[in-house]
């Protein structure tokens, strides 16, 4: 039989299927083969009766294309009728067939597969056709097979439209068939390779209409195939309905609806409220007592006495070990879940930052496309609205005309000196700033720790720390941002220096406040200390009395007269206090900034301009601009303080949660309201991953005062969850050794020995190292590779614009041929004028200018296109040349020319 | 069915569900819209898929479209006839591509599409100042349109012909930071 090419395969694939189906007459099916192609003969080889002898053929077949295998099953139950002879007549064309198959991308029916492991085979097949199928090719080659299944009209295939009407018929004569073999049990598993086939071809259907809609067809196009292709979906699934593989589907589908499910539902619904209950007695209890104690820091937005007793703090969260039947481990999952909030935030926006780059792979070369890109990537297509649109493109075409600007005056650098100095001197200024703002802030805790044993204190003096705090944050900006004024950058790289003093000031802020809060907290510690003793037999009156009406809960302790009570100062929850307190007055401030700097601002510029000498609206004050990049930096520090004050304020979250929101709706208000846009607008998109990298960069400096506590610093031995331990972590050793089989604790012991950790902390490091080069490897071949594509793309460019040139490296290799020295020089003036017009880096230069000459005379497109010759080589280099003329003998050029070695 | 009129059967339905990124309600609300533009043109029964188009002129008017440099370009891009009217076929077709939830590949052929003036299946250097001028509203000065363009071209242009072909223009834009994030 003559082979046919790929598609033809194809197709005939199709017909064989229905071939293998037709298990009627032996002489139908063997002529068709016969008629259609190789693959025809494959797939009725398939047929059942072969099997037994075919066994090891297909075994070997299975190796070499289990691609082909979809289709084989098909054909398995009609086969299984065939006779030995026909099989044997089969084998060699089937090989063929095989080949041919596996010359075409898809595979979908070769025919065969009759035991359960070729089933098994047959799925991975199945598998490979998916993956192919993702491939554009692949995709259009299997949906326009799928066509042929369907209904063979895509290929316009008359038999094949008959071929599947039968098909389908089989199909249904085979489904009832299975019901009638059951007796036989070859007879069953090979209905099942058969539902498993029809299956696949259906899922196949199926994801040909999942992906109809990414297809860039008509829409009457697309309907049409998806007719088509829903037909056939519907013709073959009720015949799958019974089909074990459904069955197992669903069971998989409820397995991990299961699975998933499991995390959310049953534990911490159940024993939240429990610990809510437990602790509750706690509020009452504390809060009965130590109002009045307790009052040192009463800010004029929180009702502190009652809320530093409220599940907002670290000190609410008491220290039983296990809570309720279920035995919620209370200390043991607070501890969890502050350090699994760092781990979760670090994955979270490595992740995104990985997935950025990775995105954003081919756009480290900023100025590759900038025009392109400025062209067809500007307009934003959401814009509905008409003023919107026009500042859109006012704004486009600022850009347009910057960029032009700068195309054109890319080399403009004059007077580097003072500008340099002039950058060193802001630089100088904004250090200076800085630091000042940091000792202020220092200044401010330290007395502010003095006032903490005073009473008798001003609102001022209560609130001076995040007051100063806020104002700094409020005044520093726009003073960068005037020093910055010096430095003449370039518009998007100041915007980044700026976000990064900014920035540097938030941190540099909050981080004095860290250190003057741990002078604080070291202080309280050692009041503690003092205090512990004292306060000893006070604590275990105490819980004595608790514990002797806990079982009733409405009942209070009996009032103590509170000065017997000694109670520790509980750092961890001054340290959350003061997190809160700063968050607050952070809102605070936004909101009172918005509302005077934004709204007032523009109520002002609005109804005064009626009556003003000159125009506000246009001018100077004008309307405020909605600063993008400060308001996102704003939230990324904001978020550092959520990181670091969760641990010892768990309810900050809520609090944050709220202020989002409110902001959102807020100043979603002003902007639309009062605010301006902006006259140059960066996409966000482009430093995704410097904000990024400003979040992980505040995401690990916040990680580090929190965990320093954690394994440091003890926890205040009468409040907070850890209460009575000598270290935070030491929850989870007490969980290792009375919770956990006692192999896992000494498992964890050798686990925990600096013999292991050592190594596998340098290991993780010769890691990092490797993979570090290994990347730095790739990176260095991809520019390379950049750089080649580069090289390629000018030459092809300079080939085309400018013939000259790359004739000119043809002559000279021409030119080392003896023989055209025989050949007629070009006139000389001339060929001068044309080698500096392709070359301008040589002229000047004797040795070269000779050669260029001689050696572009034979250009016949340089004679017409050069007028005169270049000024400095007229007469001097070339004074033989010149005497020669146009019509100089024909070897002379040619002998200048060859003598200077090039280069 | 009762005291609602039937718009489209289910199957029609469900057809335009597989062939868009839209959900039922989001098409029927595409046809209310779509009937809106030309309450008297559209019939409310779309049943027997009748043969209805809406010139250019009145798709345009519609606020999503409004605003857009571009909007004569890609209502011509996407309706069958090139001209401009859009079938509902059509006008679904449009919305499906230009949905949030269509992917950057899809997005990119019809771009190039839209950016195709002169419906070359090329972007040459009218099509590019055509586009420009349609970006700046002509707010640029002949030379530096032609500056611009020229430089576009040159960015963008791998095979050296001068003008983009498909493969140039999505090699462009698939890096592109701002298509489609």
């Amino acid at each position: 039989m003559p082979r046919k090419s790929d598609v033809g395969a194809k197709i005939e694939d199709v017909g064989i299927e229905i071939d293998g189906d037709v298990s009627d007459s032996e002489d139908d099916t063997s002529r068709r083969r016969g008629n259609r192609r190789p693959t025809a003969g494959r797939g009725g080889a398939r047929g059942r009766g072969k099997k037994p002898a075919d066994e090891d053929e297909e075994d070997e077949e299975e190796e070499e294309a289990p691609r082909n295998r979809r289709g084989a099953n098909k054909k398995k139950a009609a086969k299984s009728r065939d006779t030995d002879d026909e099989s044997e007549d089969d084998t060699p064309k089937r090989r063929q067939g095989r080949a041919a198959n596996k010359g075409a991308a898809n595979k979908k029916k070769g025919g065969k597969a009759q035991d359960n492991d070729e089933d098994s085979e047959e799925e991975k097949g199945n598998k490979r056709n998916k993956k192919g199928a993702t491939g554009k090719k692949g995709k259009e080659e299997e949906t326009k097979d799928k066509k042929g299944d369907a209904k063979g009209k895509g290929k316009g295939k008359e038999k094949e439209d008959e071929k599947d009407k039968k098909k389908k018929k089989k199909k249904k004569k085979e489904s009832s068939s299975d019901t009638d073999s059951n007796t036989n049990s070859e007879e069953e598993s090979m209905s099942e390779g058969e539902m498993e086939r029809l299956k696949e071809e259906v899922e196949e259907k199926k994801k040909v209409i999942a992906i109809m809609r990414n297809k860039p067809w008509r829409m009457k196009r697309r309907l049409v195939h998806l007719k088509e292709c829903q037909e056939f979906v519907d013709k073959f699934e009720g015949a799958l309905g019974k089909g074990k593989g459904r069955k197992f589907y669903a069971y998989k589908v409820m397995m991990t609806k299961v699975l998933m499910g499991l995390p959310y539902g049953s534990i911490p619904r159940k024993t939240v409220p429990r610990a809510e209950q437990s602790t509750a007695q706690d509020y009452s209890v504390l809060m009965d007592f130590n109002v009045a104690q307790f009052i040192t820091c009463d800010h004029f937005f929180l009702p502190q006495g009652y809320c530093k007793y409220s599940v907002l703090f670290y000190g609410y969260y008491n220290n039983q070990r296990t809570i309720g039947l279920l035995k919620f481990r209370l200390p043991l999952s607070y501890l969890m879940v502050g350090v699994g909030t760092f781990g979760y935030s670090l994955m979270v926006v490595i992740r995104t930052m990985a997935k950025n780059a990775d995105v954003g792979g081919g756009d480290g070369d900023d100025g590759e496309f900038t025009f392109a890109w400025k062209m067809f990537t500007s307009w934003d297509y959401l814009i509905g609205n008409a003023e919107t649109a026009d500042n859109k493109y006012a704004s486009i075409t600022t850009s347009f005309k910057e960029s032009i600007v700068d195309e054109q005056e890319n080399q403009k650098d004059e007077n580097i000196h003072l500008r340099r100095f002039l950058r060193v001197l802001a630089n100088f200024m904004i250090i200076c700033c800085l630091g000042g703002s940091g000792y202020l802030i220092f200044f401010v805790v330290k007395r502010s720790q003095e006032f903490a044993n005073r009473d008798d204190l001003s609102w001022y003096e209560k609130n001076e720390l995040e007051l100063i705090m806020s104002l700094l944050g409020l005044v520093c900006p726009p003073l960068f941002e005037t020093i910055a004024e010096l430095e003449e950058y370039h518009p998007r790289i100041a915007l980044k220096w700026q976000l990064g003093r900014i920035f540097a000031l938030f941190l540099g802020n909050l981080y004095t406040f860290l250190f003057a809060l741990f002078d604080e907290v070291n202080n309280k510690l050692e009041e503690e200390v003092s205090i512990r003793n004292a306060s000893i037999w006070a604590q275990k009156e105490y819980y004595a009395n608790f514990t002797l009406y806990n079982n009733d809960t409405d009942t209070t302790p009996p009032p103590m007269d509170p000065s017997d009570v000694i109670r520790g100062p509980c750092w961890e929850t001054a340290v959350g206090i003061e997190f809160v307190k700063l968050t607050v007055s952070d809102i605070q401030v936004t909101y009172l900034t918005i509302l005077i700097g934004d709204f007032a601002r523009a109520v002002i510029v609005r109804f005064l301009n009626y009556c003003w000498c000159w125009d506000l609206e246009a001018t100077y004050p004008s309307y405020g601009e909605f600063d993008i990049s400060g308001n996102v930096l704003g939230l990324v520090f904001n978020q550092g303080m959520i990181w670091m004050g969760a641990f010892y304020a768990p309810g900050l979250v809520g609090i944050n949660v709220l202020r989002l929101l409110s902001s959102m709706y807020y100043q979603c208000w002003a902007v639309m309201a009062t605010n301006v846009p902006h006259e140059r607008v960066f996409k966000a998109s482009k430093s995704n991953n410097f904000y990024m990298g400003l979040l992980l960069l505040i995401l690990f400096l916040s990680l580090l005062p929190v965990v320093y506590t954690i394994m440091t610093l003890p926890p205040s031995f009468d409040c907070g969850p850890f209460s009575g331990k000598a270290k935070m972590f030491d929850v989870i050793m007490e969980t290792i050794d009375l919770d956990l089989p006692a192999f896992l604790g000494t498992l964890m012991g050798y686990a925990a020995n600096p013999g292991l950790i050592i190594p596998a902390v340098l290991l993780m490091v010769l890691a990092i190292y490797y993979l570090n080069s290994v990347s730095e490897a790739y990176q260095h071949a991809n520019a390379e590779l950049k750089k080649k594509m580069q090289m390629a793309r000018d030459e092809e460019k300079n080939r085309r614009n400018n013939t000259e040139s790359t004739d000119q490296v043809m002559k000279d290799l021409e030119d080392l041929l003896p023989n055209r020295s025989l050949l007629p020089p070009a006139p000389p003036p001339e060929t001068g004028g044309k080698s500096t017009k392709v070359r301008p880096g040589t002229a000047g230069k004797d040795v070269n200018l000779q050669k260029d000459v001689s050696l572009s005379s034979p250009n016949p497109n340089a004679r017409g296109a050069v007028t005169r010759p270049p000024g400095p080589r007229g007469p001097g280099p070339l004074p033989g040349n010149g005497q020669q003329g146009p019509g100089g003998g024909p070897g002379r050029g040619r002998g200048r020319g060859q003598p200077p070695p090039r280069r | 069915m009762g005291n609602k009129q039937t718009i489209f059967t289910d199957e029609q339905l469900d057809a335009y569900q597989d062939c868009t990124f839209f959900t039922r309600k989001e098409i029927l609300r595409l046809h209310g819209r779509y009937h809106e533009l030309a309450p008297h043109l559209v019939p409310m029964d779309y049943t027997n898929e009748p043969d209805v188009t809406i010139p250019l002129a009145l798709i345009v008017s519609m606020p999503e479209l409004n605003e857009n440099p571009f909007r004569n370009r890609i209502v011509e891009s996407f309706s069958e006839d090139g001209a401009g009217n859009l079938s509902f076929n059509d006008f679904v077709d449009m919305f499906s591509v230009l949905s949030e939830t269509a992917p950057r590949e899809l997005k990119a052929i019809y771009a190039f599409k839209i950016y195709d003036f002169n419906v070359d299946n090329f972007l040459c250097k009218e099509d590019l100042e055509k586009t420009l001028n349609k970006l700046t509203r002509e707010e640029l000065s002949p030379e530096e349109v032609t500056l611009v363009c020229e430089k576009a071209i040159e960015e963008a242009d791998l095979d050296g012909d001068s003008k983009l072909s498909f493969a140039d223009f999505e090699n462009m834009i698939t890096r592109a930071p701002d298509f489609l994030r």
